[in-house]
């Protein structure tokens, strides 16, 4: 099982709770994949309104809220922002997002660290949405962070994981679980992830933009189990040729 | 270096040239393309394309998924004054209407909020005309102050101010500066607006920069349809859009798309825009641009706004009142101009609903831009 900051999840799909056409559909989509964790906007929950249809589905479907601090643009926001979701979730667990730019909607390496090391010592289980940056991912360890969450490719882009190489890094180099978050537009790059050995994988827009979202959540959910067995299993490794004879190393069998 | 540098080195004429002499070839090039520049967005534009209106529908759809998902923002204005020392003859504020005008008090203001939060509105815009003697950067500021804790956003559309008072309205909680440069026609400009502070074509065009300056968080961009050729104006537009996306690349951006409405005493459009023609512009703005919201106000009519809603709209008015005290305190004051779709929330929300999207009221805490 995923041990993250000493909870145990049994299932490596967390997803996001954004882009849904409706509450019921998303409530639909998460029962459907299983998860057992969900991120949820900070910026989206109103607690003044007597009722949050967004809330509501999600305390209905009985998984882990995990509020985010999407659209903070530094440390200093996203640590108010971390406070406020504690407040009005009661949870410590925070996935932080800080990142300025709104076009690519790339994380700032700098805050984040500023943030992780802030939150870690008040008490948060903190994990970080983050560039695929090996250094970083030490960097923040040290900081206390509960995970790394490297990017497959940009958020939303669809376009799996352009970043493999460092991700290979990251994994190798972790002591703390290793989830992948962005970029994963359909289940193979979710497999992908899971056979090279990420701890767990964070999927929305492939769910949410789905035309048939609840199918397309099954099928993420069985890609991720999939992933994971093949990693234990231990894949074979690609072999580019046949070779019968060995031309070379012949001699040494005379 | 503001946007002026870049704007002094293109000419209206040469522009007007290069997007009519866009073909079929290069809207196909521009629909197949992985990165669009503002060429592409010449081509989306053109005449050229009215025949490719379906594929660009299909695209924009597809593309505005991708990013926002199936879901609409809504927001409703709130209009604090119709005092105006400007002429602009295609607005019903305009100082020439010898009319009766209003600002409303801060007991009213509060009340105004009040209606609207009850409807259920948490994203709303404060709108004045521009009378510097009554209604400047102190008075805004206090309206900001009153409404900071009721809202998730509040974002204002006012007349042009110093890099200084977009700061102080910043720290106040204002999350969002609207301007409208109008018309990028700079001859045309000045015939629209012969009197007062507006006339001033460069500081208006400068505008963005300084809200840029000051770190608000979302800008919001636009051009009055129906003043001059719409296809010059919007690439204006998004050259301007471009260039401020480089330079003040921590913000957001929004671009509306008004189109000249009936309103008290003014001048009928010298271009009309057909809803055709406006869902081109539409789409080839977020073809062109995947990441900026782009709004559509309730100027626009039912039937229009029935249909807009998987086209590439992010956010919507509804139930709007334009002008101050609309809403409850003085309904009958003079309005800048007549709302077209004046269906409630509570329609609008139940239409978006219908469209199989999910009506957002908050997409933000302002506690996060104070503190």
């Amino acid at each position: 099982m995923l041990n993250i900051a000493g909870h145990l999840f049994s299932s490596r799909l967390f997803l996001g709770s954004g882009k849904y056409g409706s509450s019921q559909e998303m409530y639909e989509s998460i029962i459907a994949s299983g998860t057992e964790m969900v991120t949820v906007a900070l910026k989206r929950i109103d607690t003044d309104a007597p009722a949050d249809d967004l809330l509501d589905a999600l305390k209905k479907a009985n998984v882990r809220l995990w509020p985010n601090t999407s659209g903070v643009r530094n440390a200093k926001e996203a640590v108010f922002a971390a406070q406020l979701a504690r407040e009005a979730l009661e949870t410590n667990w925070i996935k932080l997002e800080i990142h300025p730019d709104p076009r690519y909607l790339m994380p700032d390496p700098i805050e984040t660290l500023k943030a992780t090391e802030e939150l870690a010592k008040m008490g948060f289980i903190v994990l970080p949405y983050i560039h695929a940056d090996p250094v970083l991912c030490k960097r923040l360890e040290d900081a206390g962070t509960a995970a790394v969450m490297p990017l497959g490719s940009p958020i939303g882009s669809n376009k799996g994981l352009k970043t493999e190489d460092f991700l290979e890094i990251i994994i190798e180099q972790s002591k703390v679980p290793v989830i992948v978050d962005a970029g994963i537009g359909s289940p193979s790059h979710a497999a992908k992830a899971m056979e090279m050995g990420a701890d767990a994988v964070l999927v929305n827009t492939a769910i949410a933009s789905s035309k048939q979202s609840m199918e397309m959540a099954i099928a993420f959910k069985h890609a991720v189990t999939a992933g994971r067995i093949a990693y234990r299993a231990g894949l074979p490794g690609i072999r580019h040729a046949a070779s019968a004879t060995s031309p070379l190393t012949d001699f040494l069998n005379g | 270096m503001s946007f002026k540098n870049i704007f002094g080195t293109r000419s209206w004429d040469d522009q007007k040239k290069s997007i009519y002499s866009k073909t079929s070839a290069d809207v196909e090039r521009a629909l197949a393309s992985k990165k669009r520049t503002s060429e592409d967005f010449k081509a989306l534009l053109s005449p050229a394309a009215a025949g490719y209106l379906e594929q660009m529908a299909k695209l924009s759809h597809e593309l505005s998924i991708k990013r926002f998902g199936k879901t609409i923002q809504l927001y409703a204005p709130l209009y604090l004054s119709n005092e105006c020392n400007n002429i602009c003859t295609y607005c019903g504020f305009s100082l020439g209407n010898k009319v009766k005008r209003k600002t409303l008090t801060d007991e009213e203001i509060l009340q105004e909020a009040a209606y609207l939060k009850n409807q259920g509105f948490n994203h709303i815009l404060l709108v004045t005309g521009e009378a510097n003697h009554s209604v400047h950067a102190a008075y805004i500021r206090q309206a900001v102050d009153l409404l900071r804790a009721q809202f998730a956003t509040i974002s204002i559309e006012v007349q042009p101010l110093e890099t200084a008072e977009y700061k102080t309205l910043h720290e106040a909680g204002a999350h969002s500066v609207l301007v409208y440069q109008e018309t990028y026609h700079q001859e045309v400009y000045k015939q629209y607006h012969p009197k007062g502070k507006k006339s001033n074509f460069d500081y208006r065009l400068e505008t963005p920069d300084r809200v840029g300056q000051a770190g608000i968080h979302k800008i919001g961009l636009g051009i009055l349809l129906g003043l001059e050729d719409w296809r010059v104006d919007s690439l204006f537009c998004a050259l301007h859009l471009e260039y401020l996306q480089k330079t003040y690349w921590q913000t957001r951006y929004s671009v509306s798309f008004p189109r000249m409405r009936p309103a008290e005493g003014i001048i009928a459009p010298n271009v009309i825009v057909t809803d055709r023609e406006l869902v081109q512009l539409l789409c080839a703005y977020r073809i062109f641009q995947e990441d900026i919201e782009l709004s559509i106000s309730t100027r626009e009519s039912e039937h229009l706004r029935n249909h807009i809603i998987p086209l590439g709209a992010t956010s919507m008015s509804a139930g709007s009142r334009t002008n101050p005290g609309g809403y409850t305190v003085e309904p009958g004051s003079l309005e800048q101009f007549e709302i077209c779709d004046d269906r409630s929330l509570e329609d609008i929300s139940t239409l978006i609903k219908k469209a199989g999207y999910e009506p957002v009221y908050k997409d933000w805490d302002n506690r996060l831009s104070i503190c």
